[in-house]
C-alpha cells in the first residue's frame, strides 16, 4: 500500500497532466477553427477546377493524343504512395489510421507483384511506415517549419512528384490523407491523382460547348500539372483540419480520464489517512489501558 | 444600365472577389479579351498580367500570374494560381515573383539544353512578369 506522501505526489502529478491536456485541447480548438476556415476558403477553387477538368477530360480523354497525366502510361507496374500525416503526435489515432490504410494498400500491391515506392509528407507517418517498408522509401517532405500550409508548399511537392513521373519513375500515384468530416470523425482516404480521375458529379448539367483558347489539348496540358498541385493542396488542408480535430478529441478524453483518476486517487488518499488516524487512536487507547 | 454578369475570382487559398460586373478584361494566353454578359462560352489560360473589371460598383484591378478563366452563360470564373488586388501589390512582391521566374528560366536552361520549347516558355513567363512589374510601378 502506497504511503500518504506517495499518494499526494501522484495526485499532484496527475493534476498537472490534466492542466497540460486541457491547454492542448484549447490550442487545438483554436487551430482547428483556422484550419477549417482555410479548407473552406480553398473549396470554391477546387470545385470549379475539378468541374472544368472533368469537362475537358471527357472531351479529350478518348483520343490517343491525350496527355500521359490523364491517360496513364499504359501500365500500373510501379505504384507511388504519397502518405500525408502530421508533424506532431498526441492526436489520437490520426496518424495510425492513415498509416494503417497506406500499409494495407502497400501490402496488397506487393502481393499482386507490383513495385511500390513511398513518399511521405509529415514525419509521424514516416516513422510508422519505416519499420515495414524502409527499403521502399524514395523521399520525405518535411513541413515542420511550416506554420501555415500555403499553396506554394503543395506546389513544391507537386513539382517533385511530376518530375519523377516525367522521368518514368512510377506509373500510378495515390494520395493518402485524412478527410475531415467533423471533430470526432476523420476518414483516412486514398485518392488516385496520377493518372487523374474525376468523380462524376451527380445531376450536373449537360456540358456547354466551349471555345478553347489556345486549344483544348494545350489547356489540358497546362492544367493537369496544376490539378496535381490542387489535389495535394486540398489534401494538405483536409489533413490539417483533421489533425487538429483528432487532437482536440484525444485531449478532451485525456482531460476527462485525468479527472477520473484524480477522484479515484483522492478517495484512496482519504481512506488511507483515515486508516492512519484510526490506527493511532487504537495505539493510544490500548497504551492507556495497559497502564 | 448595361447587363451584368457574375464574376468570381478565386485562388487556391481564398476567394478574392465575387460580384456582378458589366465587363471583365482578361489577360488571356493568346491575347487580352474582354468578356461581357452574353459572351460565347470560352475557356482560356491566363498569362501573367492585370485583370480588370468594370461594374456598377466601379472598377477594380487584380494582378494574376497564371491559371485559367471560364466564361459561361452564368458568369465569368477566373481561377488564378496567385492573385492579388493591384493596390496591394508592392514592388517587393513583384521582385520576388520575378526572381522565381528567373530561377525557373535558369532551371529550364540547365535541364533542356538543346530543346527550345520549355526554355522559350520560361523566358516568356519571365518577360511577362517583368512587363507586369513595370506596369505596376508606373
Amino acid at each position: 500500500m502506497p504511503s500518504l506522501k506517495d499518494l499526494k505526489n501522484r495526485i499532484e502529478s496527475v493534476k498537472s497532466t490534466r492542466k497540460i491536456t486541457k491547454a492542448m485541447q484549447m490550442v487545438a480548438a483554436a487551430k482547428l477553427r483556422r484550419a477549417q476556415e482555410a479548407a473552406e476558403q480553398s473549396r470554391p477553387y477546387t470545385e470549379r477546377f475539378n468541374a472544368v477538368m472533368a469537362g475537358l477530360a471527357a472531351s479529350v480523354g478518348g483520343s490517343d493524343s491525350a496527355p500521359k497525366l490523364l491517360s496513364g502510361t499504359g501500365s500500373d507496374k510501379v505504384q507511388l504512395l504519397i502518405v500525408m500525416t502530421s508533424e506532431r503526435g498526441l492526436c489520437g489515432g490520426f496518424n495510425s489510421n492513415i498509416a494503417k490504410l497506406a500499409r494495407s494498400h502497400a501490402q496488397k500491391l506487393l502481393a499482386e507483384g507490383k513495385e511500390v515506392k513511398i513518399l511521405t509528407v509529415g514525419k509521424k507517418g514516416r516513422d510508422q511506415l519505416k519499420r515495414d517498408f524502409g527499403s521502399l522509401y524514395i523521399d520525405h517532405v518535411d513541413l515542420t517549419e511550416v506554420k501555415r500550409v500555403g499553396y506554394a508548399d503543395a506546389q513544391g511537392i507537386a513539382k517533385d512528384v511530376l518530375a519523377r513521373f516525367d522521368a518514368g519513375e512510377f506509373d500510378v500515384a495515390t494520395l493518402f490523407y485524412s478527410k475531415f468530416v467533423n471533430v470526432v470523425s476523420q476518414i483516412p482516404t486514398a485518392q488516385q491523382i496520377i493518372p487523374a480521375t474525376f468523380e462524376e458529379e451527380e445531376g450536373s448539367e449537360p456540358s456547354t460547348l466551349f471555345d478553347y483558347e489556345p486549344s483544348e489539348e494545350a489547356i489540358l496540358a497546362d492544367l493537369l500539372p496544376r490539378g496535381v498541385a490542387t489535389q495535394i493542396f486540398a489534401g494538405l488542408l483536409e489533413n490539417g483540419a483533421s489533425e487538429q480535430g483528432a487532437r482536440m478529441s484525444a485531449m478532451d478524453n485525456a482531460t476527462r480520464n485525468a479527472g477520473e483518476m484524480i477522484d479515484k486517487l483522492t478517495i484512496e488518499f482519504n481512506r488511507s489517512r483515515q486508516a492512519v488516524i484510526t490506527n493511532e487512536l487504537i495505539e493510544i487507547i490500548s497504551g492507556a489501558e495497559a497502564l | 444600365m448595361a447587363d451584368t454578369t457574375q464574376f468570381d475570382l478565386v485562388s487556391p487559398e481564398r476567394r478574392l472577389a465575387s460580384a456582378a460586373v458589366t465587363a471583365v478584361q482578361i489577360p488571356g494566353a493568346d491575347g487580352d479579351m474582354t468578356a461581357m454578359a452574353g459572351h460565347a462560352p470560352t475557356i482560356t489560360t491566363l498569362r501573367p498580367g492585370v485583370l480588370s473589371t468594370e461594374g456598377p460598383d466601379g472598377t477594380s484591378e487584380y494582378v494574376v500570374t497564371g491559371g485559367f478563366a471560364e466564361i459561361t452563360a452564368a458568369g465569368v470564373t477566373v481561377l488564378a494560381e496567385r492573385a492579388m488586388p493591384k493596390a496591394e501589390v508592392t514592388a517587393d512582391d513583384m521582385a520576388a515573383l520575378i526572381k522565381e521566374a528567373e530561377e525557373a528560366l535558369a532551371h529550364a536552361k540547365e535541364t533542356f539544353v538543346n530543346e527550345p520549347g520549355p526554355v522559350d516558355d520560361a523566358a516568356k513567363l519571365l518577360a511577362d512578369m517583368v512587363a507586369v512589374g513595370d506596369h505596376i510601378r508606373i
